[in-house]
C-alpha cells in the first residue's frame, strides 16, 4: 500500500515529476513541439527525435498487453517484433516516409484522411476515412488506457476501476490543459528512461535465469506445464511455434500469433493515420535515415525485451514465485518434476481441503512435505510455483506488472511505472487528437463546407473519445483484450486504408475509383469478418448469435472463426484496388504533376 | 542454439537482431545524407500546422 512506500520511492518519484515538469515548461519556454523546430528551421539532435519517436508510438499497449501475450503464448510472438522492426521501421522510414511527407506538404494535408482525400480529389474519401479512425481509434486508445491503469492498480494495490478512474482523470486534465502537443524533450527523457529500464529487466532476467542459453533452456524445460486449453489450440512450450496447419482447433493457436499478432499488428503500422501525420513534420529525409538507426535499436530494445522477458518471467515464477501447496492430481513429467496441483488450503479448524476449482501446473520442489487426512483419505502435501498467467489471476494483461514487482526492487517498479504512463499520456494525447481531427477536420468541414471553423467540434471530438475510451476500458476486462484491440484497429487500418495510401505514393495510374472501391471493401469485409466469423470478437459484438443462434457463421469450420480480417480483407482490397483502376479514367496530368512534384 | 530448439522462434529471435543491424548499417551509411531544401510548400505547409496545433 502507499503507507508502505519507502524514502527511496518517493524520492524518484519527486525527482522524476521535478525534471518532467521542468522539461516541460523549458519546452513551452524555448524548444516546443515538432512542428516548432520546423518553424524556427532548427535541426532536433537525431537522438532526441528518435527517443520522442519511440516514446510516442510504443506504449503501455506493446509492453504491456503483447508482453502479456508472450508470457501466455510464449516467444513466437517475437515475429511481431521482427515485422516492428523491418515492417514499421525500416519499410516505413526508408520508403513510404520521404514521399509521404513531401506529398503531404505538396497537397498541403495535415491529417491522413485529408491526404487521401486530397491525393484522389474526394471529399467522400476524407470523410469515409475520418469516420473510420473516429469510431475505432478509442479501441486502440481503450488499449493503452488498460495498460497503464492495470500496472497502476498491481503497483498500488488498488482496483481495477479506481486506478481507470485515476488514470483517467489525469489524461483528461492533461489533454484539456493543452498537453496535445507533445514536447519533444520531455518525450525524450521518457524514451531514454524506457530504453535503460526495459535493457535493465532483460539483463537482470538473463542473470537470474543463468545466461542467455541457460535461461531459453529452462523455459524449453517447462513446456509440459503450458495450460491444457492453450495445449489444445497447439500450445508446445514457450520456446517453440504453435502447431501450424488446417481445418482443426489444434492449429489455431498459430493463426492467433501469426495471422493476427504478427501480420495484423505487424502490418497495419503502415497505414497508421498519427505515424503518417507524423512523417510530415520531420524536416528532411536526412532525419528519417538516423531515425531509423535509433528506432530499430529502440524498437528491438522495448518490444523485443518485453516479448522475451514476457516469456521468460514463467521460468522465473518456476523458480522464484509464491510458493503454492495441495496434492499432485497429475503428474506431467516425473523427470522434471512437473505436475498438476490441486491447490488446497487449512481451515480455521486447521484442516486441510481443495480450494474449489484451482488446480495448477507447477514445477515441485522438495519432497513431499507432510501427509494429512482429506475426508478419510490420506493426501502427500506438495509444495511448488507455477507458470506466469497463475499468478496474474488468468489475465495475461497482467503478467508484466506481476513479474516487474515480483522480480524488481520497488523503487525501479515505481520509476517504471511513472515512465511507462508518462508515455502511454503522450502515446494517448495524440490517438485523442486525431479522434477530435478526424470528426473536426475530415468530417464536419467536408460535410458543411466551413473550413478553419471546426476547433470546437474537435474539442468535442476529443471529449467523447476519451469518455468512449474510458467506457471500453471499463466494461472489457478479459484476459488478452489489450492486444485484440490494438489488433482490430491495425487490421483495420491495413484493410481499408493501405492499398489507398501504398497506390496513392507509389502508382500513377490509381484513380478514385480505385481508392473508394479498395476502402469500402477492405471496411466492409473487415466489419463483416469481425461481427459474424471471428469468433471472439462475434462474441462481444453478439449480433451473429442474434440473427443465427451462433457466435461464428463458420463455427464448424476450424480454423475460419480464429483467422484474422487482414488475411482476407487486405487481398481482396489490393486487388479491388488494382482492378478498378485499370478500369476507370486516370487523374488529370496537372495533377498528378501537382501531387508527385520532383520525382 | 542458444537453448532454442524450435527452428521458427529461433528464427524470429535471430531476425530481430539482423534487422535491427539492417536499420544500424542503413542509418550509418546514409547518417549525413538526403538533406532537402525547403521549399515555399513545405513553408506554407508548417506554417499552417502551427496554426491547427495553436487553434486548439
Amino acid at each position: 500500500m502507499l503507507a508502505e512506500v519507502e524514502i527511496a520511492e518517493i524520492i524518484v518519484v519527486l525527482v522524476y515529476l521535478l525534471v518532467i515538469v521542468y522539461l516541460g515548461i523549458m519546452g513551452y519556454l524555448r524548444t516546443k513541439s515538432a512542428t516548432d523546430y520546423l518553424v524556427a528551421g532548427r535541426q532536433v539532435h537525431p537522438f532526441v527525435m528518435a527517443m520522442s519517436y519511440g516514446a510516442t508510438f510504443i506504449s503501455t499497449s506493446a509492453i504491456v498487453g503483447f508482453g502479456g501475450v508472450a508470457g501466455l503464448f510464449g516467444m513466437s510472438v517475437l515475429w511481431l517484433t521482427v515485422c516492428n522492426i523491418f515492417v514499421g521501421i525500416f519499410i516505413a522510414f526508408v520508403f513510404l516516409a520521404p514521399p509521404a511527407r513531401r506529398m503531404g506538404h505538396h497537397l498541403d494535408a495535415h491529417t491522413f484522411p485529408e491526404f487521401l482525400g486530397r491525393r484522389y480529389e474526394s471529399r467522400f474519401i476524407q470523410i469515409f476515412a475520418g469516420f473510420i479512425i473516429f469510431l475505432f481509434i478509442p479501441l486502440y486508445a481503450a488499449a493503452v488506457l488498460i495498460g497503464g491503469s492495470v500496472f497502476v492498480a498491481s503497483v498500488f494495490e488498488m482496483p481495477y476501476p479506481a486506478a481507470l478512474l485515476l488514470f483517467s482523470v489525469i489524461i483528461a486534465a492533461y489533454v484539456i490543459v493543452g498537453g496535445l502537443k507533445g514536447v519533444m524533450y520531455s518525450d525524450a527523457l521518457q524514451g531514454t528512461i524506457m530504453f535503460v529500464g526495459m535493457f535493465a529487466l532483460l539483463v537482470f532476467c538473463y542473470r537470474f535465469l543463468g545466461g542467455v542459453t541457460e535461461a531459453h533452456q529452462k523455459l524449453s524445460d517447462l513446456a509440459p506445464l503450458a495450460p491444457a486449453n492453450l495445449q489444445a489450440i497447439g500450445h508446445r512450450g514457450w520456446t517453440a511455434m504453435p502447431k501450424f496447419g488446417w481445418g482443426s482447433p489444434e492449429y489455431n493457436l498459430w493463426w492467433i500469433v501469426i495471422g493476427t499478432i504478427t501480420m495484423g499488428v505487424g502490418i497495419g503500422v503502415l497505414a497508421q493515420p498519427q505515424l503518417v501525420v507524423r512523417f510530415m513534420t520531420v524536416r528532411s529525409r536526412r532525419e528519417l535515415n538516423r531515425a531509423a538507426l535509433v528506432g530499430g535499436v529502440f524498437i528491438l530494445v522495448m518490444t523485443g525485451v518485453a516479448f522475451t522477458v514476457g516469456s521468460l518471467s514463467n521460468a522465473y515464477f518456476a523458480e522464484n514465485g509464491p510458493e503454492l501447496t495441495g496434492r499432485v492430481v497429475k503428474v506431467l513429467d516425473a523427470e522434471k518434476n512437473l505436475a498438476s496441483l490441486q491447490l488446497m488450503s487449512q481451515n480455521e479448524a486447521g484442516l486441510w481441503q481443495d480450494v474449489e476449482g484451482k488446480v495448477a501446473p507447477v514445477k515441485l520442489f522438495g519432497d513431499v512435505d507432510q501427509q494429512v487426512e482429506v475426508e478419510g483419505q490420506t493426501v502427500a502435501l506438495q509444495k511448488g510455483r507455477s507458470i506466469s498467467i497463475v499468478y496474474a489471476g488468468g489475465l495475461a494483461d497482467e503478467i508484466i506488472p506481476s513479474y516487474i514487482i515480483s522480480a524488481m526492487p520497488k523503487w525501479f517498479g515505481l520509476l517504471f511505472l511513472l515512465t511507462l504512463l508518462s508515455a502511454a499520456m503522450s502515446t494517448l494525447s495524440s490517438q485523442f487528437h486525431t479522434v477530435g481531427t478526424s470528426i473536426g477536420r475530415d468530417v464536419y468541414e467536408q460535410v458543411t463546407g466551413q473550413h478553419g471553423k471546426s476547433t470546437t467540434i474537435t474539442r468535442i471530438g476529443i471529449v467523447i473519445g476519451i469518455i468512449y475510451a474510458v467506457v471500453i476500458s471499463y466494461y472489457q476486462r478479459e484476459s488478452t483484450f489489450i492486444a485484440r484491440a490494438t489488433a482490430i484497429f491495425f487490421g483495420l487500418c491495413a484493410s481499408a486504408f493501405l492499398p489507398a495510401f501504398v497506390g496513392g505514393l507509389f502508382w500513377k495510374r490509381m484513380t478514385r475509383a480505385g481508392a473508394i472501391s479498395s476502402m469500402v471493401v477492405g471496411f466492409v469485409i473487415t466489419a463483416f469478418w469481425l461481427t459474424f466469423i471471428k469468433s471472439q470478437e462475434a462474441q462481444t459484438i453478439g449480433l451473429s448469435e442474434k440473427l443465427f443462434g451462433r457466435v461464428s457463421l463458420l463455427l464448424d469450420h476450424p480454423n475460419w472463426p480464429v483467422v484474422d480480417p487482414l488475411l482476407v480483407a487486405l487481398p481482396v482490397s489490393i486487388v479491388v484496388a488494382i482492378g478498378v483502376s485499370l478500369f476507370t479514367q486516370p487523374p488529370s496530368k496537372e495533377h498528378l504533376d501537382k501531387c508527385f512534384r520532383g520525382r | 542454439m542458444l537453448g532454442i530448439e524450435d527452428k521458427g522462434v529461433l528464427a524470429a529471435y535471430l531476425l530481430c537482431l539482423f534487422s535491427t543491424a539492417l536499420c544500424v548499417v542503413y542509418g550509418l551509411i546514409n547518417w549525413n545524407r538526403g538533406d532537402e531544401p525547403v521549399e515555399p510548400d513545405d513553408v506554407k505547409w508548417i506554417a499552417k500546422e502551427k496554426k491547427v496545433e495553436e487553434d486548439l
